[in-house]
Formats: structure tokens, C-alpha cells, sequence
């Protein structure tokens, strides 16, 4: 996608906080429709916060949304009320989480759970939400989906699950997918076959996917633009090949660099020193200063610009 | 020479309506004084049972484990005590394998209490040289664990498990929980002592990458059963198993396209049900008519290769 279209998401210069800290300073992103955005980040670097926020996801209080827009389609979504935002969730924009254990409910059958996705926002008949059931639960790839209709999520494996949780997001033929660590509990070889399930059925509907996520072969291999997440800003934004290939910031570079897929065995790792530094602690400057190997005497005291057209860097000092 | 070295070692646990379920299965090893031996599988395989069977923490239902010359199986309490002392386990959750009422003094020095190693001042000696080692500060001891990080709290862990000098440490998924950058500095101190104590380790892991940048050798599981052992190298770059395979090429790499990857179809199937024949036939993309009666044998492979050094469960390998 290029970034001349008309984007699908665009979150503007969004802060929010918790009593009086500010744990997203800053986040701006854009989506295209039919785009898949990569962001990744460790914990608590806000990318979960920022994907919640979408849909007003997050607690409030005691979190609140100090500044910023989210415009979808050219509304934002911040100035839309509970009701509006309930028939945009599930519908236009949909969500799927890391838990496919916690987020279906133990005692409905799978049949019905996604039925009232359906019900929720379609005028049509239980026999006819049924019937849409069944065609999504062929479209995941789940074996024999007329009795899975009458299944229970404790009957099905985790991967089979994530596969339901997709069936259920997909429903209302949403246009923005947002998927938050949705492989991180599931086996790897599991794994292979939901992101490609992903994968595939966005390059059919078209829709958009925002892939949160803290794992950098993920990203690297479904995502058409990445951006990087580190104490609450965008710190690198970049079409996926370019930033694996030419990671601009200190941070992305080192986190590229330290993962022992990138070493030879037994090699000491080039590791990150330090800890991520938690809201309300984060330093004077560019907030990964003090774990910098590449920091410059301005790192310490002025906070860099997200800057630099197509491949977009937060770094004083970026890598050459 | 072996330091460890186990015997037809089965786990079995009672399952649904007098079913057994096997969640270890005759398997077969030994680890060399100061050799680190990776155990790889994904959810279900048996890696964490076998791992907890070693220490006899789960009791196993069959097999010998010779451990520096005795067989642990046939010892009782009272003589498996100390034993342990030279046997030590680090758990995944750093945050559940600390008691939050205690100092991290009193959790690193608990081994030495119970073991009744030295005076209290050799005690809390031996507990400050223990924080040197595992890189805390020395006023780490009077603290609690949750004034510290997830990876300051492995480290903790990892302090407690080295207070006995033991000569074997079971790692249990002992990085999974940690973020990017920590998991490096983690690794990192654990291969360091590795060497500076000659340790063994049996380090337990689901991330291939992971285990190839620590092991010596790797043993890869699957429904209970090893189905590939070998060098660590040889493992990774020429690995013999159908599984091995799909494994190793569904790890997803930054700047490693997935176009050739093997994806295998379905999921894990039920251990309290497992397949006739090799139990990977149900997923294996060279299934053979043999391979649903007959299980194959972990031996040398014969056919093509003479001189490989792997062991593998496959009929597509004419035993030696």
C-alpha cells in the first residue's frame, strides 16, 4: 500500500494517561485499507494500550485519554458515544486477543457465540445467522463446521479456538482486523497456520489488519509496514523489507541484533542492558537513552522528532 | 563419561474413563559432565513432565535415572535428599517461583538452611556472593521479590538454584517469560556460568532458536516420545525427522521469507489417544503405509548417510 491513499485509521498525536502518568505520549499511525500494520514492542511499551484505544477498549477511568484523534473512515472515534462506538465494535472494525481460553464464553457453544456476533448487527434470522456461522466456520478451516456449531470452547484445542475467536471477527465482514499477540499462547507450528489464515483472508476481503506483537520474525514475514513501539512513542516506522533491512533507531537495530536467531550458537548475545523503564520513570530525552550504546550528549535532554518521509526514525543519533 | 543417564524413563497418569495417558514414553539419554543437552517440543510433548521427572518432583511410573553412579529410582526420601543437593530445577514463571513474604536473602540462602550448609555468617557470605554472581547489587538481599523485574527475578531464581553448587540444573522454559532484550541478557548470564561452573544443564525449551544457541546437543519431543537426538549443529542444519523439519522451518526470522516453509496440517493429537504407529503420522507430509502400524526405533539412520550422527524415529531411515 502506498501512503498516498486515503487511510482507513489514522490515530492523531494520541496521549493518554494514568493518574496524572503518561503511558502513550504521543502515538500517531496510520492504516490503509487492505494494509497489514506490524506493532511491536516489549512489554509495557503501550502497544496494547494503543490497539485497545481503537476500540475504547481501555479501562476508564482510571485511564484517560488526554489527546489526540482516532479518525476512522474520517470520523474519530473519540468523540463518538457508547452507543455509536457499539455498532462500530464487531461490525466495521473487529478485534481478536492472545487468550482464545478467556475470550469464549465457556457455557455457549461456539454456534452460538458467533451467531450473536451476527444477530448483534445484521437484521436477520437465527436460522439465517446459523447458516453464516457455518460458511465462516469453513472459511478458518475448522473440519466438519456444522456439528462444531454445537460445540463447547473447552471441547476444541487452542488453535481450533483462535480459529473460532477469527470466525467470530469476522462475522460483519469487518474492514480493520486488530489482532492483539493472537499467536503468542499457540505452538509455533499452530502459529504458521492462524497467521496465514490471517494472511489469506484479508488478501480476500481486503480488509485491514493492525498485528500487535512482540515477535520480530512475525512481523518480518506478514506485515507490509512496521512500527516500533518503545515507552509510549513510535520511535521507527517503516515498510517491513526496509526497516529489517536498514533498522534506523538504536533501539530496533539492537533489538534485531540481540535475538539468537540473529547469532551464531554460543556467541555471547549483543544484549540490551538495563530494563524498559515503567510510566511516570521514563528518563529527561530520548526515552532509550540510558540504554543506548549509540547515545550522543543531546539523547540526554531533548526528546527526538519522529521524522524522515517514508522510513520514519525517533533517534539523534540513527544508525548509518 | 555420564553424569546423567536415563533409562526407558515412561510417565503415565490416569486418564477419562480408565484411560492412561502418556505423557513420557520410554525415553532414552545422558548428559556428560558440563554439557548442556536442549530438549525441544511443543505444548504437550512431554518436555516439562520429563524435565520434573529427573528430579523425581513428579514421580515417574517406569525407568531408570543413573545420576553420577546411583540410580535415583531406587532411592527413598531420606537418601534422595542429598542427591538434590547436586540437582537443582529454574521454573518459567519467575514470579510464582519466589514466596513474595520472603527477602531474597532468605530465598537464595533456603537451600543452604535446608541442606544445613555453614554458620549463618558463612550463610549470608556465601547468599552476597551469590548476588555477584547472578549480576544483583548486594542490598538485593534484605529487598523483596516484588521490588524487582521479571528478569532481576530470574536471576534470583537462578541464584537459589547455583547456592549448593550443584553438578546438574534442569532449566524449564527458563526464558519464555521475559522480553526480547532481557531474554538475551539471561541467556547470556546462564551460558556464562555454564562454563565458569562447569555445569550440565538439561535446558527445556519450545524456541528452537533458543535451544540452538545454548545446547551441546538437542533432542527434539514429540507426544511423549524422543524423536530425534543429536548434535546441536548437525540437528539444526541437517535434521533428519519429518518433524525436526517442519519445526525448525516454521520459525519465523526477520529477512527470512516464508515462501518454502513447511506448514503441517492439524494440530497435536490427544496423548490419552495417541495415533497407532508413529505418532507423528497423522501430520507427517511423508506418511508411509508402514508408519500407521509400526512405531519406528530412535537409531542411527542407515540409508544415504552412514556417518550422520543423529538418532531419529523414522521409518524413511533404514536403521544401522
Amino acid at each position: 500500500m502506498t501512503a498516498t491513499a486515503e487511510p482507513l485509521l489514522s490515530i492523531e498525536d494520541l496521549e493518554i494517561g494514568v493518574s496524572g502518568r503518561a503511558i502513550i505520549e504521543g502515538v500517531s499511525l496510520s492504516i490503509a485499507p487492505g494494509e497489514m500494520l506490524g506493532l511491536v514492542g516489549e512489554s509495557g511499551c503501550g502497544k496494547s494500550v494503543t490497539a485497545l484505544s481503537i476500540m475504547r477498549l481501555i479501562a476508564e477511568p482510571p485511564m484517560r485519554i488526554s489527546k489526540g484523534a482516532i479518525r476512522f473512515e474520517g470520523t474519530d472515534l473519540l468523540t463518538l458515544s457508547e452507543r455509536a462506538l457499539e455498532a462500530i465494535r464487531g461490525d466495521d472494525i473487529a478485534m481478536i486477543f492472545q487468550e482464545p481460553m478467556t475470550s469464549l464464553n465457556p457455557v455457549f457453544t461456539i454456534g452460538d457465540q458467533i451467531a450473536e456476533a451476527v444477530l448483534l448487527h445484521r437484521d436477520v434470522t437465527k436460522t439465517e445467522a446459523n447458516d453464516r456461522a457455518i460458511e465462516l466456520l469453513t472459511r478458518v478451516g475448522i473440519p466438519s463446521p456444522r456439528a462444531a456449531l454445537g460445540r463447547y470452547p473447552h471441547q476444541l484445542s487452542g488453535g481450533q479456538r483462535q480459529r473460532v475467536m477469527i470466525a467470530i471477527a469476522l462475522a460483519c465482514d469487518p474492514k480493520l482486523l486488530v489482532a492483539d499477540e493472537p499467536t503468542t499462547a499457540l505452538d509455533v507450528t499452530v502459529q504458521a497456520q492462524i497467521l496465514d489464515l490471517i494472511d489469506d483472508l484479508r488478501r480476500e476481503t481486503g480488509m485491514a489488519v493492525l498485528l500487535i506483537t512482540h515477535d520480530l520474525g512475525v512481523v518480518s514475514q506478514y506485515c507490509d509496514r512496521v512500527a516500533v513501539m518503545y515507552g509510549g512513542r513510535v520511535v521507527e516506522e517503516a515498510p517491513a523489507s526496509e526497516l529489517f533491512a536498514h533498522p534506523h533507531h538504536r533501539y530496533t537495530e539492537a533489538l534485531l541484533r540481540t535475538i539468537p536467531a540473529s547469532n551464531p550458537p554460543g556467541v555471547e548475545l549483543p544484549a540490551i542492558g538495563g530494563t524498559v523503564p515503567p510510566p511516570g520513570k521514563r528518563p529527561d530525552g530520548c526515552t532509550f537513552n540510558p540504554r543506548c550504546h549509540a547515545r550522543i550528549e543531546k539523547c540526554t535532554t531533548a526528546m527526538p522528532a519522529l521524522d524522515g518521509g517514508r522510513h520514519l526514525t525517533r533517534c539523534w543519533n540513527p544508525a548509518p | 563419561m555420564t553424569l546423567l543417564d536415563v533409562r526407558n524413563l515412561s510417565k503415565t497418569y490416569p486418564g477419562a474413563g480408565g484411560s492412561t495417558v502418556k505423557a513420557v514414553s520410554d525415553v532414552s539419554f545422558s548428559i556428560g559432565p558440563g554439557e548442556v543437552l536442549g530438549v525441544v517440543g511443543e505444548s504437550g510433548c512431554g518436555k516439562s513432565t520429563l524435565g520434573r521427572s529427573l528430579l523425581r518432583l513428579i514421580e515417574p511410573s517406569a525407568g531408570e535415572i543413573h545420576f553420577d553412579g546411583r540410580d535415583l529410582m531406587e532411592l527413598d526420601r531420606g537418601q534422595l535428599k542429598p542427591v538434590r543437593k547436586d540437582l537443582q530445577i529454574i521454573f518459567q514463571d519467575p514470579f510464582g517461583a519466589l514466596n513474595p513474604r520472603h527477602t531474597v536473602g532468605g530465598i537464595i540462602g533456603e537451600p543452604l538452611k535446608v541442606h544445613r550448609v555453614g554458620t549463618r555468617a558463612e550463610r549470608a557470605a556465601r547468599v552476597a556472593e551469590l548476588l555477584d554472581l547472578v549480576g544483583l547489587p548486594a542490598d538485593a538481599a534484605k529487598r523483596y521479590p516484588h521490588e524487582f523485574s521479571g528478569g532481576q527475578r530470574q536471576r534470583i531464581a537462578i541464584a537459589r538454584a547455583l547456592a549448593l553448587n550443584p553438578k546438574l540444573l534442569v532449566a524449564d522454559e527458563a526464558v519464555s517469560a521475559l522480553d526480547v532484550s532481557i531474554q538475551s541478557q539471561i541467556i547470556n548470564l546462564i551460558a556464562d556460568l555454564q562454563k565458569r561452573l562447569s555445569l550440565s544443564i538439561v535446558f527445556i525449551s519450545h524456541d528452537l532458536s533458543v535451544i540452538r544457541h545454548v545446547s551441546d546437543r538437542i533432542a527434539v519431543m514429540y507426544l511423549g516420545r524422543i524423536v530425534e537426538i543429536g548434535p546441536s549443529e548437525e540437528l539444526m542444519t541437517n535434521p533428519k525427522h519429518p518433524y525436526t523439519q517442519a519445526l525448525l522451518s516454521a520459525i519465523p526470522r526477520p529477512n527470512v521469507p516464508r515462501t518454502g516453509r513447511i506448514v503441517l496440517k492439524g494440530e497435536l493429537p490427544d496423548p490419552a489417544n495417541p495415533p497407532a504407529g508413529c505418532a507423528f503420522h497423522t501430520r507427517c507430509p511423508h506418511v508411509m503405509d508402514v508408519c500407521h502400524s509400526d512405531r519406528p526405533k530412535l537409531a542411527r539412520p542407515q540409508e544415504g548417510e552412514p556417518d550422520s550422527p543423529l538418532e531419529v524415529a523414522c521409518h524413511l531411515y533404514k536403521a544401522a
